[in-house]
């Protein structure tokens, strides 16, 4: 590993106990709560099988579309290609449960594609089944492939391209293929590990129970049975199946051996057709904003029914936004900065880590000291910056490695280190993608529901926990305008810190 | 920003009110609480006479607030627990954590009630719910002969969907597999919980959502919309009735069973029709809400007692399991 992106210093070595310590702790809680673990059981093996499947496929299909996708947008530029790029992230920034009613007013039973095939005298399709639960994590998880790849994209210096082009050489070969290999991976292991705990989307759109995940059995064990022993397996498994695929990650990663260029991205020439690039843009655009539009339209009308707490209940989750991004973003600096080389994978760890486990760990660790109420917020602060951490660690890590290793060696010559070197080389060089975390970071941990339910008392009622509130009580059209909100406000915050970065 | 008085002003009225007042803690579900619901209506009748402070605790669903319980244990600071349903009743009394209410209700209910722990404050008609213009099948044989299609709650996740299994169950005896077989094509999906159910039906994904016989009202009284109605099925229709119970552990016995006594009193039992809507407990004097119940009951009511509905609830959700896994 090249620069100092490996070596490890103590606030890498603080993060990564930390990360390491919020996620294995409750765990051991809950397991020593029921006094020991308990077996899978057939339920539990069945549901393993199915989760994985469709988690590897879910990625499969995700990355391989992003690719083509990434492409088209990292060589043309266009009117309002920012302002899509923005759009474009909407649905992985959602509640799930939002995205997937957007996704069924397209695709349902009385969506669009199925109005306009009755209308042409066609036969209709059916979005449930195996193959709707791969459509959903695609369009959940598509954006951030996309993004992912884009960074990478981007990251090859213009003057590389144009070298290829000048010596008429390969730059499939010699640079996107290199590039690719270094970037996929991430992402597949991200989207992987993603959809190993979807739960509501692989239940709702699989049509049954055949589609039952490890988060489904683990809902189950501590909701119903409660089978303490039997959650804290589940979800052991769920996070010795994340350390091992985030570890392969480590293993066949590959050093950034682009070398250094003035960061200039000039338009392409020479590579592939615009069309195809055109219907690719296209393609996601319409697959990822056509949802996402019905959310809008269904959100205005239901706009004026939103009762004053929902606004109460926003200011609170912007809050807990701004000061969960805080806490993330200092962790991800963190562990990309000084966490050595496996801090990427103590960092994945929460992405895979039962939120329900979790909460209830901590709700028996923190229960004989403090009341549940005073509890909620700080939190889902805390829980929402630990979910946030794996992708905000997966964008932050390769650009610090990248200016390490195109400026490290110059830096160590002229002596920088420590703060001024964090100040004058890591921040400046990691700006576009540090911005573009912390805007993830900022949005997800709007929309996160984490733990708060667990813990509510009066007066904590987060926007997320507000809009399933007004859903559980007939009111869907309120609910629906509290989705609109929380859409706004997400965005809102991605784009502010996205662009924030990018100007940099 | 009026933050700072705000919160100066909420710890006056907090410290004053700790001298004076004592604390009834109510753990309850998520959807009692909200302004819509029947919280802060029932928090302020009871408050006007008992001399305390009513809290409310939201903490999910009925599943949920049982799991709470069991994690805080003896420490727990509620004093009531209000939100359980029958099917929940087995499990919360093995806790050990409720006291007998000693209070002898004469309820309403379409069946008699003799549970030495808890209550019931309202009880509702498991029904599925469609447009008034879709054809209804008249029991869970027409509908498997249709090809209508449905959403249902997931058994594992949810009490309705428990619910459901212990119908078909309590309808059909050993034939509850066959009845599932014949389903399993009219099943459109299964959903976690009530509200995604709901919602799909809503959005017009499916002809019809398990939920209540009642659930027609909300959308005639808060809606002005008849278009809703609920089928009424030969084979009767399984009941839900929600309890609530005294904590053992309660530093506040004597306001806890104040509290047990109110709940089947007019000041709480006169604002669940048009908030929890469901049917009261016990009929207040106005009766019903004009527009809550406008066709005739289902009749017979039927209901597993608590231990029946635990001693088989593992293999039924195995048989159902069985029934859609193909």
């Amino acid at each position: 590993m090249a620069g100092r992106a490996g070596r490890i210093g103590w606030p890498g070595a603080l993060a990564a106990a930390l990360v390491l310590a919020v996620i294995v702790g409750p765990i051991v809680a809950v397991a020593m709560r029921a006094e020991g673990l308990g077996t899978l059981g057939p339920a539990g093996r069945g549901a393993l099988r199915f989760t994985i499947w469709q988690a590897a496929v879910s990625a499969l299909v995700s990355v391989a579309l992003a690719i083509p996708v990434a492409r088209a947008l990292a060589r043309r530029r266009f009117p309002g290609r920012g302002l899509l790029l923005t759009l474009l992230g909407a649905p992985f920034i959602l509640p799930v449960i939002v995205a997937t009613f957007g996704l069924l007013a397209v695709f349902g039973r009385a969506g669009l594609v199925n109005t306009g095939l009755a209308a042409l005298g066609l036969p209709s399709l059916s979005i449930y089944g195996p193959g709707g639960v791969i459509l959903a994590h695609v369009f959940l998880n598509l954006p951030l492939a996309v993004r992912m790849i884009l960074l990478g994209w981007q990251a090859i210096p213009a003057e590389r391209f144009r070298l290829a082009a000048l010596l008429n050489a390969p730059v499939w070969r010699l640079l996107e293929a290199p590039m690719l290999a270094r970037v996929v991976p991430g992402a597949l292991v991200l989207v992987f590990l993603i959809c190993l705990t979807s739960f509501a989307v692989a239940l709702v759109l699989g049509g049954g129970p055949r589609a039952t995940t490890v988060e489904l059995a683990i809902y189950q064990a501590v909701r119903f049975d409660y089978a303490l022993d039997r959650a804290a397996t589940l979800a052991l498994v769920q996070v010795a199946l994340s350390a091992g695929v985030a570890a392969l990650a480590v293993l066949v990663h590959l050093p950034d051996a682009m070398g250094a260029g003035m960061d200039r991205v000039v338009p392409r020439w020479g590579a592939g057709t615009r069309a195809l690039d055109a219907l690719w843009i296209a393609a996601a655009g319409l697959f990822l904003i056509l949802p996402m539009a019905m959310i809008v339209i269904e959100g205005v009308a239901g706009f004026s029914d939103i009762p004053p707490g929902t606004w109460v209940a926003a200011a609170r989750s912007l809050a807990v936004a701004l000061a969960s991004t805080a806490i993330c973003m200092g962790l991800a600096l963190a562990l990309a900065v000084s966490g050595g080389r496996w801090a990427i994978v103590v960092g994945t760890l929460p992405v895979a880590a039962s939120a329900l486990v979790l909460g209830t760990g901590l709700y028996i660790l923190l229960f004989p000291w403090l009341r549940p109420q005073v509890l909620a917020l700080p939190v889902t602060v805390a829980m929402n910056a630990l979910f946030a951490l794996p992708f905000a660690l997966r964008i932050v890590a390769p650009a610090v490695e990248r200016s390490e290793a195109q400026f490290g060696r110059l830096a160590d010559l002229t002596g920088l280190s420590g703060r001024a070197r964090l100040r004058l080389l890591t921040l400046p060089r990691a700006a576009g993608a540090l911005g573009f975390a912390a805007g993830l970071a900022a949005a997800l941990s709007m929309g996160d529901l984490g733990v708060i339910a667990l813990f509510a008392g009066q007066e904590t009622e987060t926007l997320p926990l507000n809009m399933y509130r007004l859903l559980g009580s007939y009111r869907s059209d309120a609910a629906a305008g509290a989705a609109l909100l929380l859409l706004g406000l997400s965005l809102a915050l991605f784009a502010v810190f996205d662009r924030a970065g990018r100007r940099c | 920003m009026k933050t700072i008085p705000t919160i100066a002003g909420l710890i006056l009225v907090a410290s004053g009110a700790a001298a004076q007042e004592p604390v009834l803690t109510v753990y309850t579900y998520d959807s009692f609480v909200p302004d819509w619901g029947p919280g802060p209506a029932i928090e302020a009748a009871f408050e006007e006479t008992c001399g305390c402070d009513l809290q409310f605790v939201a903490a999910g669903d009925g599943a949920a607030l049982l799991a709470r319980l069991r994690l805080e244990g003896e420490r727990t600071e509620a004093d009531i627990v209000l939100g359980l349903d029958t099917n929940l009743i087995a499990a919360a009394t093995e806790t050990g954590l409720f006291a007998p209410h000693g209070i002898t209700a004469e309820t309403d209910l379409p069946v008699a009630w003799d549970d030495p722990l808890f209550l019931p404050y309202d009880w509702g008609w498991f029904a599925f719910v469609a447009e008034a213009d879709t054809p209804a099948p008249a029991s869970f044989a027409e509908l498997a002969d249709s090809d209508l299609r449905i959403v249902i709650q997931d058994p594992r996740s949810s009490t309705p969907g428990l619910g459901l299994l212990m119908w078909v169950r309590a309808a059909h005896g050993d034939a509850a597999p066959q009845v599932w077989d014949g389903l399993a094509d009219n099943i459109l999906t299964v959903t976690p919980g009530w509200s995604e159910a709901y919602a799909l039906f809503l959005d017009g994904e499916a002809d019809a959502v398990l939920s209540y016989t009642t659930s027609p009202a909300y959308h005639r009284i808060a809606e002005g919309d008849d278009g809703k109605v609920a089928w009424t099925f030969d084979e009767g229709h399984y009941l839900q009735v929600e309890v609530a119970g005294k904590v053992a552990g309660t530093d506040q016995p004597e306001l806890a069973d104040a509290f047990l006594r109110f709940m089947l009193t007019d000041g709480f039992q006169a604002v669940i029709p048009t908030t929890n809507w469901m049917y009261p407990a016990v009929m207040p004097e106005s009766g019903l809400p004009e527009g809550f119940e406008t066709g005739p009951r289902p009749a017979p009511s039927l209901l597993l007692s608590p231990e029946e509905a635990a001693a088989i609830r593992a293999e039924a959700i195995d048989a159902w399991l069985a029934a859609l896994d193909g």
